[in-house]
């Protein structure tokens, strides 16, 4: 299977809308290279700027470029693009609601050896508490392509996770990405598995293992996190009456955290959280974090069964 | 007191543990791990009050590694120490080990400070100093930093707050080896004067080449002489100091090595 990594993608749309539009600056902190911005900043050199290893700065100075008028887009890691900048993000990006996109690469557990100090388990959370942000989180590299578009045309603050590590391509290439939507991509009768980014793979694999022993999974992709689509949510609550969500993250005000609030709000049921359990993460290879933190196939499948017989 | 035979031999095993730890873990930093092999032997076997018997004892002195991702030179050090064990080397950056890619004070005695974001350390330091001395305490604290971390906002935070809390216990080590990621420093992010920086922000500030044993031992000793402001070192050093592919090249930052450049790394070491 073709695989792919969501920061690729990212670099590679980014170079292309450079040249669509001459309205997009680009700033990094010191990892061009690992962010894929290289492509970018390689292409239009004087509409990037490398800002040193100084993450607030970079924030502060996004704002500053968006009301000069241009189209910011601002990389680094998610850890450090979120978590050095918040209050930044907060009190000079999404307070005044200015044009500055925060694309953050090497987001959740696998990004592997560096370990517990560079793998961002929160950033959705602390994202999607702030007014005027939206969050988006790319399944595969077509939708990671297809977001960065979008979000080049869309005005506002934006928050957009990407990963380090190669992902099996789910899309073809007349995939279509509509903001604040949350797809279906197979249906189902017992058990709704709503997920986002490499878990979407995960929960698709969950569903075939969950056919075999004849339980019927819907599997949702909701990769616009903010503003959250409510309605598709609640449906499936009503159709299913159980939900397993699938995320990269602290089951701690994630994806697990909006289906939660919405189905209390619109259609209480169980929710099974698949996530990261309130923990740091650690170094290790990407695929035995993976396994060690319980993000498998295996285990949204174990979930999902116990919720589809207990309903 | 070591000899500098006894610190040159440190020096040479510790870039030996490095490249063999990163050449296992195959993934990590060298080059900024490389250029602090000098500069931990004569800290930690010569200049430190520390007992490797003993990590957690009341009168040390403290030894933080702001640019975390150095931890190979760290963990090397340690292992000559005695503090950790041959067959843990091999862990580096392993699920489970003690030996996290960045340090982690949870996990290993001997890590200070839990490092890793740039920037934080230092401030951490300063925090350790300000402690010593509401305590009427001797410790001192060694604080190392990337000449690329500098860039970051809050090391010139720590540093208006050691010099207006006069922490004469506190001394920045600044590796100097003029590269970070994205390239050379002054093609990133202008560094300017970095000695007269930290000068104007109230330090007293030594040049040191970061890889002379005799000019360490010397500079640290000076250092230890300032009263009422903290000190920064200034040391010049080359990125992947020792092994000659690596040396001031930034691409050999995060690289893992090949078998053959593992190989060819620790035939130049052995030598
Ligand atoms: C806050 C933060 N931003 C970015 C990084 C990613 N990063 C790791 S090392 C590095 C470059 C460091 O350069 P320098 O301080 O000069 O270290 P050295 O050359 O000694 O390796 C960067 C940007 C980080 N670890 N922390
Ligand atoms: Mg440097």
């Amino acid at each position: 299977m073709e695989k792919i990594a969501t920061r690729e993608a990212y670099g590679k749309a980014l170079a292309e809308l450079g040249k669509e539009d001459p309205a997009i600056v680009v700033l990094d902190a010191d990892l061009s290279k690992s962010t894929k911005t290289n492509l970018f900043a390689k292409e239009f050199p004087e509409r990037f700027f490398d800002m040193g290893i100084a993450e607030s700065n970079m924030a502060a100075a996004a704002a500053g470029l968006a009301i000069g008028g241009q189209t910011v887009f601002m990389s680094s890691f998610a850890v450090f693009a979120t978590g050095r900048c918040f209050e930044i993000i907060r009190n000079s990006i999404c307070y005044p609601k200015l044009n500055v996109k925060i694309a953050a690469t090497h987001a959740g557990i696998t990004v592997g050896e560096d370990g517990g100090s560079h793998q961002s388990v929160e950033d959705i959370a602390i994202m999607r508490a702030l007014p005027n942000m939206r969050v988006f989180v790319p399944a595969d590299g077509v939708e990671a392509d297809r977001m960065t578009r979008y979000l080049a045309k869309s005005e506002g603050p934006a928050y957009l996770r990407l990963g380090r590590s190669g992902q099996p391509v789910l899309f073809n290439d007349d995939y279509q990405f509509e903001p604040g939507k949350a797809a279906v991509l197979r249906d189902g009768d017992d058990v709704a598995i709503i997920a986002c980014g490499l878990m979407v793979a995960k929960a698709l694999e969950a569903a075939d293992l969950l056919k075999e022993e004849g339980v019927s999974a819907a599997v949702i992709n909701a990769s616009t996190l903010k503003p959250f689509d409510e309605e598709t949510v609640a449906a499936y609550a009503e159709k299913c009456g159980a939900i397993v969500t699938a995320e990269e993250h602290s089951v701690i005000g994630g994806l697990g955290s909006a289906v939660a609030e919405t189905v209390a709000k619109r259609c209480p049921c169980r929710v099974g959280m698949i996530g990261v359990d309130d923990l740091f993460g650690q170094s290790g290879r990407p695929d035995e974090l993976l396994t060690a933190y319980g993000l498998t196939k295996e285990a949204i499948a174990e979930k999902a069964k116990e919720l589809a017989k207990t309903k | 007191m070591a000899t500098k035979n006894e610190l040159t031999e440190k020096a040479k095993n510790i870039r030996r543990d490095i490249i063999e730890m990163l050449g296992q873990a195959k993934s990590g930093h060298p080059g900024g791990s490389l250029d602090l092999a000098e500069i931990l032997s004569v800290l930690y076997f010569d200049v430190m009050n520390y007992d490797f018997g003993d990590p957690q004892k009341e009168d040390r002195d403290y030894l933080i590694l702001s640019k975390g991702h150095g931890a190979p030179a760290l963990y090397a050090a340690l292992y000559e120490g005695g503090l950790i064990e041959e067959e843990e080397l091999a862990t580096l950056r392993r699920l489970g080990s003690r030996l996290q890619g960045h340090p982690d004070r949870k996990k290993l005695p001997g890590v200070e400070a839990s490092t890793g974001s740039l920037g934080q350390g230092f401030a951490i330091a300063g925090g350790i100093a300000m402690a010593m001395k509401v305590q009427g305490k001797p410790n001192r604290v060694y604080a190392i930093l990337g000449d690329g971390e500098l860039d970051e906002g809050i090391v010139w935070e720590a540093a208006m707050s050691a010099a207006h809390n006069h922490l004469d216990h506190l001394c920045a080590i600044v590796d100097h080896n003029g590269l970070q990621i994205d390239g050379a420093n002054d093609d990133v992010m202008s560094l300017g004067d970095i000695g007269a920086k930290f000068a104007s922000f109230g330090f007293e500030v030594f040049h040191v080449d970061g890889h002379d044993i005799d000019a360490l031992k010397d500079v640290f000793a000076k250092a230890k002489e300032v009263r009422e402001k903290p000190a920064a070192i200034i040391a010049e050093t080359v990125k992947g100091k020792g092994v000659s592919f690596m040396e001031n090249d930034p691409g050999w930052h995060g690289k893992p090595m090949s078998d053959q450049d593992f190989a060819a790394a620790k035939a130049e070491l052995e030598g």
